[in-house]
């Protein structure tokens, strides 16, 4: 596990283009339990991102910390300060470590205690706290991130906007879920990360 | 859609520019943010700032409450999209004179996520900053698996009553302290007849039929509590007024401010004989509200509805906080 400051701006780049691919499915998702705008929130988050990372960062915790600022400064809505949370929580860490399992379980405290959601509230934190040790395990994979991002669906959302809906949340993929799973697909995809 | 707008994608910097150009007298922008602040500093001067935010979409909420008596600042997020604690923090900075902000938020995640990043950004530099989450929708029930009630117009009546007071030179304990007190005695609830269209998403946020209503649909197009057939404007009173009397108790013996307030798209008429139907209605409860307002005050894009807020005055303070002059484009 290798991850320096070329790899991270990989990471971003290559999660940056599949918010671009899909903002529009993530955003159709968004429809029906929030209110349609995830994917063009991400979509201007992460454009931020990748002009952030074009000036290569002095060192990984100085990369985290960027990629945290753009995040929190350009997608508002609860993804900004969620997403800005979890890479803020990845700087701080990172004085410390370049593990990545461990990066992202304080990614995942944080995300946490930002929101106070728990597993099962059908938020990314399910994505979250179900592939972090897979991270951890080294045994991350495609088959195992699809799982996580699908058992959102028939899950009730107990927070944010979709919570308003009960029971008619089940059914829909939460979207933030599933703008985590390709954070996890792109790091899984980035060569020389994991 | 059919919007006169230039790019979906820059709808509120347009906004937020046509706004502070066209009332250079009462606003101005904050550099580098889509925030504005009270053109006339004096008035600020030695008083608490009080400001407040959210996504736009709902003008002219917030922008057009910033003024003398009213608000210090306010941050205008993307389209029903909390703004950002970057923004808020600059709003925080431009309102305050040395004693302290006072933020109003509403109840949403995104919202309050935002506002408490910008705070504790705001202790970083040591200005006290302390906020109410007001929460007056009473379409939503209030659960612990849920959000919670949403902030929706009621939050008005809390912006007036917290100007007025740090006008008057509260401090931040006392506006706190006056805001927790008024915070349970605002209660609103809405119809909609038709949802709004977000710009940058191109269509509607739900579909009524033609001749169906949704009574409980929140300013961002989440979901109300019953769908029907359009009826008359006096049994749509009948149902919001029965809603806040089991919320609120009405008595002939208390004193109420109310608050209809028009959703985007319905015509002032149509307001005017849902609030001719309000007071009839509240007649049979032997109310005479001793403060109104009819108009659109805090809108949700293009949607068609209403929303009826009443708020009883537990204190004549208050009442006088209600009727203290403020300088604003839309009190």
């Amino acid at each position: 596990m290798t991850l320096t400051v070329d790899t991270l701006t990989s990471w971003m780049n290559n999660f940056a283009d599949k918010i671009e691919v899909n903002k529009q499915y993530l955003s159709d998702l968004d429809t029906p339990i929030g209110d349609g705008d995830h994917g063009f929130n991400m979509s201007r988050g992460m454009k931020a991102v990748r002009e952030k990372l074009t000036t290569k960062p002095v060192d990984l915790q100085a990369g985290f910390k960027n990629i945290a600022m753009a995040l929190i400064s350009t997608v508002g809505g609860a993804s900004g300060p969620l997403y800005g949370t979890a890479f803020l929580e990845m700087a701080k860490k990172s004085s410390s470590t370049d593990d990545l399992g461990e990066l992202l379980k304080a990614a995942l405290a944080g995300i946490q205690k930002r929101g106070g959601a728990k597993p099962g509230d059908k938020t990314m934190v399910d994505v979250w706290s179900e592939l972090v040790p897979e991270v951890k395990a080294g045994t991350l994979s495609k088959d195992k991130i699809e799982r996580a991002v699908e058992s959102t669906k028939d899950m009730v959302a107990k927070k944010g906007r979709a919570s308003y809906l009960g029971e008619r949340s089940k059914g829909h993929v939460d979207p933030g879920s599933e703008s985590s799973g390709y954070l996890f697909e792109a790091l899984l995809e980035t060569e020389g990360l994991l | 859609m059919k919007k006169i707008i230039n790019d979906p994608h820059n709808v509120v910097a347009e906004m937020v520019s046509g706004m502070t150009r066209s009332y250079p007298q009462f606003i101005e922008k904050i550099p580098d943010t889509e925030a504005v602040v009270r053109s006339d500093k004096e008035s600020m001067k030695g008083k608490v700032g009080i400001i407040s935010g959210g996504g736009s979409g709902h003008e002219p909420t917030h922008a057009g409450y910033v003024g003398e008596g009213m608000l210090s600042a306010a941050i205008c997020g993307q389209v029903f999209t909390s703004p950002t604690p970057d923004q808020i923090y600059a709003a925080i900075k431009a309102a305050n004179q040395g004693q302290g902000v006072f933020m109003v938020v509403k109840n949403y995640s995104g919202d309050i996520m935002n506002f408490d990043m910008a705070k504790d950004l705001a202790d970083m530099d040591d200005i006290p900053v302390r906020s109410i989450v007001v929460d007056d929708d009473i379409a939503v029930e209030n659960s612990l698996y849920t959000q919670g009630r949403r902030g929706v117009a009621g939050t008005l009546f809390m912006h007036k009553i917290l100007g007025a007071a740090a006008q008057q030179g509260a401090s931040l304990d006392k506006i706190e302290e006056l805001a927790k007190k008024v915070l349970p005695n605002i209660k609103t609830i809405a119809v909609a007849l038709s949802a709004a269209t977000n710009p940058e998403v191109g269509k509607p946020g739900f579909v009524l039929k033609e001749d169906e209503i949704e009574y409980g649909v929140g300013i961002h197009s989440e979901p109300g509590y019953r769908r029907e057939k359009i009826k008359p404007s006096k049994e749509l009173v009948e149902e919001l007024v029965g809603k806040l009397n089991d919320e609120m108790h009405l008595e002939g013996s208390k004193k109420y401010a109310c608050l209809v307030n028009g959703m985007g798209a319905t015509p002032l008429m149509e307001q005017y004989i849902f609030a001719n139907d309000v007071l009839n209605k509240l007649d049979e409860f032997k109310i005479k509200p001793s403060f109104m307002k009819v108009g659109n005050y805090m809108t949700s894009l293009d949607m068609a509805g209403i929303s009826l807020t009443l708020f009883e005055i537990k204190d004549d303070k208050w009442l006088d906080y209600l009727n203290f002059p403020v300088k604003t484009i839309a009190w």
